[in-house]
């Protein structure tokens, strides 16, 4: 069977990376700006995953690294939502334009 | 009583006088404060009689010559083997006449402000001031070590300070003290580094064998010492002047002298007790106590201290005779009586026949304590009644004041030098040790003991003849025993104290030394003395415009002299027009623009930039994110570029 090659999966990590930071930088949202941060994990994820399977098959580091990265963000997604909930509880708003208080 | 023990009593008991009426003095009745120290600066004086005694009859003497002899001395601070500062007392011939001489003088005070200061409010500090100025004079005269003499030396000042200005609501007061403590200390500052250098030389500090190393022809220290020269004169010459300058600071020698005139503005008695009899003789103690170095290793400071001395002397006799405040006409007349001490000790050398000028510095020292703290305490009497210090303000005192009359006269007598009070024994030796090696002082020194007679008996017929007193004619010294008696005592040392074979006890080398008496030689100066008694008898003798035609044909040198010759005025151009404008001025600038500058440059510079750069933080998250992630872009750049 023939195999997808190895530029196609960094094609498309990459590509999901900078919808990442796309979505970071132009999102006012904070719910989607946290989206966009676990698009940009997970295009890492890919990468991990492809460079193990078609560089160093016989060996798990990548995959190891994989399951960090997931069990970090889970956590970071818990954090972030907590922090978003408090800013909705002082500001009534999840919108980052109306929430720069914290400045010179 | 062991006879080391009672020294040290007489230097401790002030201090304890001090500490007690200082520190738990709140306590004590004012009145009994003054008794308290009164009884204990006379008991000092009896112990310093009795050790007087034992040195001189008893122990003092080995074989021919009288000898140093350490009563204590411990280490005090250490800098290494060979330097240490010790305390300590030393008796020797001089600190032993000295001794006697500061507490004999201080119970007189003490006694007298009895009565003098009792209605002051300060009474109790008055006393407590009194105690510790006796003991740092004391301390100052037993000094085994140059740096313990430095210390008291420095406490000396202080009290004298404190006392200066005893008066302090008294603006006058206040600035005659600072004058008095800024002028010694400048002075100070010379004897200081006089200290520093003489201790490099002779790599000691104590007195005794200093002076040793110094004077031993051939010892290396002194070769090393004396080989280097500046200006012509050796190193040894320089640090010997220098030493001398704080000598002359304390002892108002000119330049020097501008404090002593203004710190009459301290009580009568004080004057008489600090800067009549002892404080200033301090600088004459001190060349004495360094006279065998200045003597055989530097004769050329000598010289110059001679020439100084001589030329103070006829400077500050001539500002006497204008001066219209008695106290100031006492003050001028101090000035010149110490420049006689010291050009005494200028013109003596070392050995014999030559050494003459030490006895007769020291004698004389002996007798001026006498008759001037007698002069200052019947000037303060004067002063308690009539409640003026000017000349003008007196007159006709002699009936209601007959004690303080005939006292104040006699001890004119004894400074104009009239056989056969004590002034005259001792100004005789000034001026044969003088006519002996330097002709021209002797004949400064003659003039002005001329004109010596003739000031002090302008004072004397001032005060108490000229006009008929009209509201002084009742008598002012019923009950006042308190200051009765030490004028009294003080007369009795006025008149007898020159017959004291002083040359058997005193002297350079410690050996028995004998003033040729000729009676020929005494002529000189005793008709001198007797022409200034003639001429201020027929011009103050009553009252007649004499006077005021005098002073205005000599015009103006008499407005010189009243003017005290624009010393002060010198002193205040000197001070305020160049030495503040030139240095103090561009240093102020220099402080607050550049060295303030740079602080506040720093400072400013930094808020600028933090004004500047504060947009920065402008609370927007993505902001922040956009820099990191400028930031990482940049180092995956530079990695990219390194890889590649």
């Amino acid at each position: 069977m023939e195999q997808v090659p190895l530029s196609h999966v960094l094609v498309l990590s990459t590509a999901l990376f900078f919808l990442g930071v796309y979505g970071f930088f132009s999102r006012r949202n904070l719910v989607t700006m946290l989206m966009s941060v676990e698009l940009m994990l997970n295009s890492i994820n890919i990468n991990f995953v492809a460079f193990n399977k078609y560089l160093y098959p016989h060996q798990l580091e990548g995959l190891f690294f994989t399951l960090f990265i997931i069990t970090i963000a889970a956590a970071e997604v818990s954090l972030a939502i907590a922090i978003i909930i408090n800013l909705y509880r002082k500001f009534k708003t999840i919108d980052i334009d109306d929430t720069q208080t914290m400045k010179y | 009583m062991s006879y080391d023990f009672s020294a040290l009593l007489i230097i401790l008991l002030p201090l304890f006088c001090f500490i007690l009426l200082a520190v738990f003095g709140k306590k004590i009745n004012p009145k009994l404060s003054g008794i308290i120290g009164s009884v204990t600066i006379a008991l000092t004086a009896i112990l310093s009689v009795y050790v007087a005694y034992c040195y001189f009859f008893e122990i003092g003497k080995q074989g021919e010559a009288y000898v140093r002899h350490i009563s204590y001395q411990f280490q005090w601070l250490k800098f290494n083997e060979n330097l240490s500062i010790d305390l300590g007392i030393v008796l020797d011939p001089i600190s032993v006449m000295m001794l006697f001489v500061i507490t004999f003088v201080s119970a007189m005070v003490n006694i007298y402000s009895l009565i003098y200061m009792h209605d002051e409010e300060r009474f109790r500090m008055y006393y407590a001031y009194l105690s510790l100025f006796t003991f740092s004079m004391l301390g100052l005269v037993v000094a085994v070590n140059i740096f313990q003499m430095y210390i008291f030396w420095e406490l000396v000042g202080v009290s004298s300070f404190l006392l200066i200005g005893f008066y302090f609501t008294k603006p006058s007061a206040i600035a005659a003290a600072k004058k008095a403590f800024i002028v010694t200390r400048f002075a100070d500052l010379g004897f200081l580094i006089g200290i520093l250098m003489l201790s490099y030389g002779a790599k000691t500090l104590d007195f005794f064998t200093l002076i040793e190393r110094l004077t031993q022809v051939g010892s290396p220290y002194l070769t090393s010492f004396v080989s280097t020269s500046f200006l012509g004169l050796s190193t040894l010459s320089w640090a010997l002047l220098l030493v001398f300058i704080g000598g002359a600071g304390k002892s108002a020698m000119f330049p020097l002298h501008i404090w002593l005139p203004d710190a009459m503005e301290g009580p009568t008695p004080v004057s008489a007790l600090i800067h009549a009899a002892t404080m200033v003789v301090a600088g004459v103690y001190l060349v004495a106590r360094l006279f065998p170095v200045f003597a055989i290793s530097a004769p050329d400071a000598l010289h110059i201290i001679a020439y100084i001395g001589a030329f103070t002397a006829l400077f500050a006799a001539i500002i006497a005779c204008t001066q219209t405040d008695i106290k100031r006409v006492l003050a001028y007349s101090t000035i010149s009586q110490i420049a006689f001490m010291m050009f005494a000790l200028g013109v003596a050398g070392w050995g014999e026949g030559k050494a003459e000028g030490f006895t007769a510095s020291m004698f004389h020292l002996f007798t001026h304590a006498f008759f001037k703290a007698l002069l200052f305490l019947g000037a303060g009497a004067v002063i308690h009644a009539v409640h003026s210090n000017e000349m003008d303000d007196m007159g006709g005192l002699r009936k209601a004041m007959p004690i303080t009359h005939i006292t104040f006269l006699l001890a004119c007598l004894a400074i104009a030098g009239f056989p056969p009070f004590a002034g005259f024994f001792s100004k005789e030796a000034i001026l044969y040790s003088a006519s002996q090696s330097n002709t021209l002082v002797y004949y400064v020194g003659l003039l002005t003991s001329g004109i010596t007679s003739f000031y002090m008996f302008r004072l004397y017929f001032k005060i108490f003849w000229n006009k008929e007193s009209h509201h002084h004619t009742h008598n002012h010294e019923k009950g006042q025993w308190a200051m009765n008696i030490p004028l009294i005592l003080l007369a009795v040392g006025a008149v007898f104290a020159g017959f004291i074979p002083f040359g058997s006890y005193v002297s350079a080398d410690g050996i028995n030394l004998q003033f040729p008496f000729h009676l020929g030689f005494s002529i000189a100066p005793v008709a001198f003395g007797i022409i200034g008694l003639a001429i201020a008898a027929a011009l103050y003798k009553e009252e007649k415009g004499l006077p005021d035609e005098l002073a205005t044909t000599f015009g103006n040198l008499y407005q010189w002299a009243y003017h005290k010759f624009y010393i002060d005025e010198v002193y205040a151009f000197v001070t305020k027009k160049v030495l503040f404008n030139l240095v103090g001025r561009p240093a102020a600038w220099f402080d607050r623009n550049v060295v303030d500058g740079m602080i506040n440059g720093s400072a400013s510079i930094t808020g600028f930039v933090s004004f500047e750069i504060k947009g920065m933080q402008s609370g927007r998250l993505q902001t922040y994110t956009m820099f990191f992630l400028g930031g990482i872009l940049l180092i995956a750049a530079m990695l990219v570029m390194k890889f590649m």
